[in-house]
């Protein structure tokens, strides 16, 4: 069976339903956004991923005309955002506090934005229901926000949000309230109805996990700037950057100076009495040859004795063991003196483990495990 | 900490005689048959019958319930308006001078107050009377509205006021349908202050009071100047008696309305 | 919009420059001019018929005669130095007798501390005239006090105490109670219970820990209890007019007096102008000492 993949952003003829222009936003002093220029398309669900203080929160803020940008402008299906009142786009935010009205009940909370807009009085309730079933509540209609619990406050918040079926649902750290287990349940939810109604949802989080396993693209802010927008995939396996490397899940940086060789492979050399590390890639040297070689732990393998047919070997001992359950993450120090991190699948009882603390370890990982990173 | 008891138990006992006694002997005092306040005589309601036929009182109290209704109306939207204007304001030409001028009659000696007012009215021609106490007393409770109101504004989560702009309100029908409903315990407390100033206030009204617009503090303060007064004492008692009823019905409603607001949180969590 | 939002502020904001600012504007040009005897009873009188010349002849005719002639008097002086002191060591006095009450609410148990804070607030809303006026009963030559004292034999001739600075001061600390232990029961309250534990473990007693961390954990309270007694009482009037005697002198019945019995509206208002003045330096402190509680937290 042929399936279409969901990539608007890889077709040259799709037409974006979000643009930044060049867009800035200055608190006196403080620069939140600093010329921000993207696009987001029809159905995407989109994160804004970063640390708290990146300017995220700001840029949906703006989606939802609840900031003016001081500088750029910001287009929703062709139309200049600014030339329209927050109250009458069709955008609707979901807020981090919830922002449940607590004098009114979870209908009348959900019936709020429909009874301003065009809909016929007589078909509210029924709308209402219907939100109530999408997000499974169908028989709270009645109680007060303080009468039912946090998980359920947050579907009251989404059904809020979703009634007047805005084109753009923007959610502001939608599942930071709840506890793990719960969120991660969320997470799958948020995901269906998105697919269900086929609304565009922009998300805001500081939590990398939920960003990549909500969304279509992720767009990795930092200070104020946008450092890289791809799928989760992508921003996973070829970081564009120290940066955004360090930021997503753990990795070992390496620091280096790289040459290409004759077969076109690049050869890195990191530590004195070092064999130089092999890396197959088709990054650009800079003129000083400094890069960072950036691997993540669960790439590597560790034995006892050193691989014959490894790409790249390097000797250490295990200084450390973190056992994680699933997992054990190993702290293994070089003969050079760096710290690295290995990971091991704990696929036998942990009296049968292979390795303890202070074991000579060989660390090894083939030439397409890593990436060369530039900036 | 619980050894300590003694000493907590002693210092609130003495304190609290200290607070309650002297309110308890003028009551007591208000039942006596003498005319000498300080000697009992047996028991008497006929003070409160002298005073229910004392015309001069009974004025004074409608002056003053007038005024005070219609000061702490005022100074309610008024006071509510600035709190809204303070906390959510933002930044507007000429805030700094706004806000002092909504401090300063927190600090402002009475008498001063009282005199700079009084001159005023009399600058501008302004016949002194009931008009004039409701302006004076609006002025200063307004102040008072504001600090109560603007505490529970602060503390209210701005996004709940953007999530209904977010659903397609307007500003005024945002804090017409969202807004007022949160901080209406606090705009009634404020009212309740302001109104409480307004029949407290004997030195302002002193001031800019008419002759044909004596009001109750202003008729007890001539009165207890040429010293203690049974009727006074009965007086004093029914005000006594309508602020403790007002102050304990209100209290147990709020207590009892936290009470089932705390049952129903943990019944949410235990079923969530 | 904007507009919108200019008239929402423009109506308060209005109504207290009416009758805030421009009364108090009144109140300095009015110690600036010299008192007559006739109605109003001050000079110069500022007319628009004159022209020019009317409003030139308003200014030239202001000066600090007022000013000079509180200087040379005596008694106004003193005035201001006894509402100082008398205000000083009320606030002292509640302070002791409030601080006991606030440690006790706040080491009260859960159930009893609403009704102590209501039976704290409660006097509060209850007529200020009225509680001192309870106090001339109990203070008074045949008052409740002093018979209670003669009838426990401490005393046998009737103490004076009406009229007294004694009843001033009972008076202030009696109906000023409430603002002293309010602030300091709301700073006990949130003192965190583990440090006591914490002084306790390294080796403080309960009267070492009392005045090496509550005191110190408390001293906002204390503070802003302090500020909320002494600025008030500076300028009362009630409590001197009702409880006090010949002797005591406080700065807001000398106002009151000059105004109503000497009709000396420009001497009044150059009284009022120096309280202000006087008042300014504890209300900058206070608010000082609050901005940094607040950039504390």
């Amino acid at each position: 069976m042929f399936m279409t993949i969901f990539e608007p952003w890889n077709e040259t003829n799709s037409k974006p339903f979000i643009e930044f222009r060049g867009v800035s936003k200055r608190f006196g002093a403080l620069t939140a956004i600093d010329n921000v220029s993207f696009s987001i398309y029809e159905r995407e669900f989109f994160a804004l991923l970063g640390p708290s203080g990146c300017g995220k929160t700001t840029l949906m803020r703006m989606l939802g005309g609840l900031e003016k940008p001081s500088k750029g402008q910001i287009f929703i299906d062709g139309q200049d955002i600014n030339t329209i009142p927050a109250n009458k786009r069709s955008v609707n935010m979901m807020f981090q506090s919830y922002a449940l009205f607590p004098h009114l009940t979870v209908a009348d909370n959900i019936a709020f934005g429909l009874k301003r807009s065009d809909m016929p009085k007589s078909e509210i309730p029924d709308r209402v229901n219907e939100m109530l079933k999408l997000v499974q509540l169908d028989n709270l209609d009645a109680r007060k926000p303080h009468q039912i619990s946090g998980g359920q406050r947050q579907r009251v918040a989404l059904a809020r949000s979703l009634a007047k079926a805005p084109k753009l649902l923007l959610l502001d750290e939608p599942l930071g309230a709840l506890d793990k287990k719960l969120r991660q349940e969320t997470q799958f939810e948020l995901v269906d109805i998105q697919e269900k109604l086929g609304t565009t949802f922009v998300i805001v989080t500081h939590d990398q996990e939920e960003a990549m396993t909500v969304a279509s693209r992720i767009a990795i802010m930092d200070q104020g700037k946008l450092i890289q927008i791809d799928t989760p995939d992508l921003i996973y396996e070829a970081p564009s950057s120290v940066r955004v490397a360090d930021f997503i899940g753990d990795v070992n940086l390496i620091e280096g100076n790289a040459q290409k060789m004759a077969n076109g492979k690049m050869q890195i050399e990191w530590a004195e009495s070092q064999p130089a590390l092999i890396a197959d890639s088709s990054a650009q040297i800079p003129n000083d040859g400094k890069i960072t070689f950036a691997i993540r732990p669960e790439k590597i393998a560790m034995t006892k004795h050193k691989p014959d047919d490894a790409d790249n070997a390097v000797e250490g001992h295990i200084q450390d063991i973190a056992y994680l359950g699933n997992v054990s993450i190993f702290k293994v120090r070089l003969t050079s003196g760096q710290l690295m991190n290995a990971q091991a699948s704990n696929t036998r009882r942990l009296s049968r483990r292979n390795f303890t603390w202070e074991d000579k370890v060989w660390l090894s990982w083939t030439e397409t495990a890593g990436i060369v990173l530039t900036k | 900490m619980k050894r300590f008891t003694w000493f907590n138990t002693i210092s609130l006992t003495l304190g609290f005689a200290f607070l309650y006694i002297p309110m308890l002997i003028l009551i007591i005092y208000s039942f006596n048959a003498s005319k000498l306040v300080t000697v009992w005589a047996g028991f008497s309601t006929q003070w409160y019958s002298r005073l229910f036929n004392n015309e001069a009182f009974i004025d004074a109290a409608w002056v003053t319930l007038k005024v005070g209704f219609i000061s702490s109306c005022a100074a309610t939207i008024l006071g509510t308006m600035i709190a809204y204007i303070m906390v959510r304001g933002g930044r507007f030409y000429g805030r700094s001078l706004f806000s002092s001028m909504i401090y300063a009659p927190l600090v402002m000696p009475e008498v001063i107050t009282g005199l700079s007012l009084l001159l005023l009215f009399i600058s501008i021609g302004l016949d002194r009377g009931v008009f004039t106490i409701i302006l004076a007393h609006t002025t200063f409770s307004m102040c008072y509205v504001s600090v109560v109101v603007s505490s529970r504004l602060a503390s209210f989560d701005v996004s709940i006021e953007e999530a209904a702009i977010d659903l397609g309100c307007t500003a005024f029908d945002a804090f017409r349908s969202v807004t007022l409903p949160i901080i209406a315990p606090a705009v009634i407390s404020g009212w309740l202050l302001a109104f409480t100033l307004s029949l407290d206030d004997l030195v302002i009204a002193s001031f800019v009071s008419g002759p044909a617009s004596t009001t109750l503090p202003i008729k007890i303060y001539s009165s207890v100047r040429l010293g203690l007064s049974p009727e006074i004492n009965a007086l004093s008692t029914l005000m006594i008696a309508v602020v403790t009823f007002g102050v304990l019905t209100s209290s147990i409603i709020s207590k009892r309305a936290i009470k089932r607001q705390k049952r129903e949180e943990e019944q949410a969590f235990k079923n969530g | 919009m904007n507009f919108r939002k200019y008239l929402f502020i423009l109506i308060p904001y209005s109504w207290l420059v009416a009758l805030f600012l421009v009364p108090f504007i009144i109140v300095v040009k009015m110690s600036l001019s010299d008192g007559v005897m006739a109605i109003p009873p001050y000079t110069p009188y500022l007319t628009l018929t004159e022209g020019w010349a009317g409003i030139t002849n308003f200014f030239t005719n202001l000066d600090f005669e007022n000013f000079i002639f509180l200087t040379e008097d005596n008694l106004y002086w003193i005035a201001y130095l006894s509402s100082l002191k008398i205000a000083a060591i009320s606030t002292v006095i509640t302070l002791l007798v409030g601080y006991p009450i606030a440690y006790g609410m706040a080491n009260a148990s859960n159930e009893w501390r609403p009704t102590l804070i209501m039976l704290v607030i409660l006097p509060f809303w209850t007529s200020f005239l009225i509680r001192i006026y309870s106090w001339m009963g109990i203070l008074s030559q045949e008052g409740f006090l002093n018979q209670f004292l003669l009838w426990l034999g401490i005393i046998d001739q009737p103490l004076t105490l009406l009229n007294t600075n004694i009843a001033v001061y009972i008076g202030i600390v009696y109906t000023y109670l409430p603002f002293m232990i309010l602030p300091i029961y709301a700073s006990l309250e949130k003192l965190d219970l583990s440090l006591l534990e914490a002084a306790k473990d390294l080796g403080c007693n309960r009267t070492q820990s009392f005045w090496l961390v509550t005191v110190p954990l408390s001293k906002a309270g204390i503070i802003a209890g302090c500020f909320l007694v002494f600025i008030p009482v500076i300028g009362e009037f009630v409590i001197p007019s009702l409880l006090g005697g010949a002797d005591t002198l406080m700065i807001g019945t000398i106002l009151w007096q000059e105004f109503f019995a000497n009709r000396d509206w420009p001497v009044a208002s150059a009284v009022a102008v120096i309280l202000l003045l006087i008042l300014m330096v504890p209300i900058i402190l206070f608010q000082r000492s609050e901005q940094k509680q607040r950039e504390a937290e």
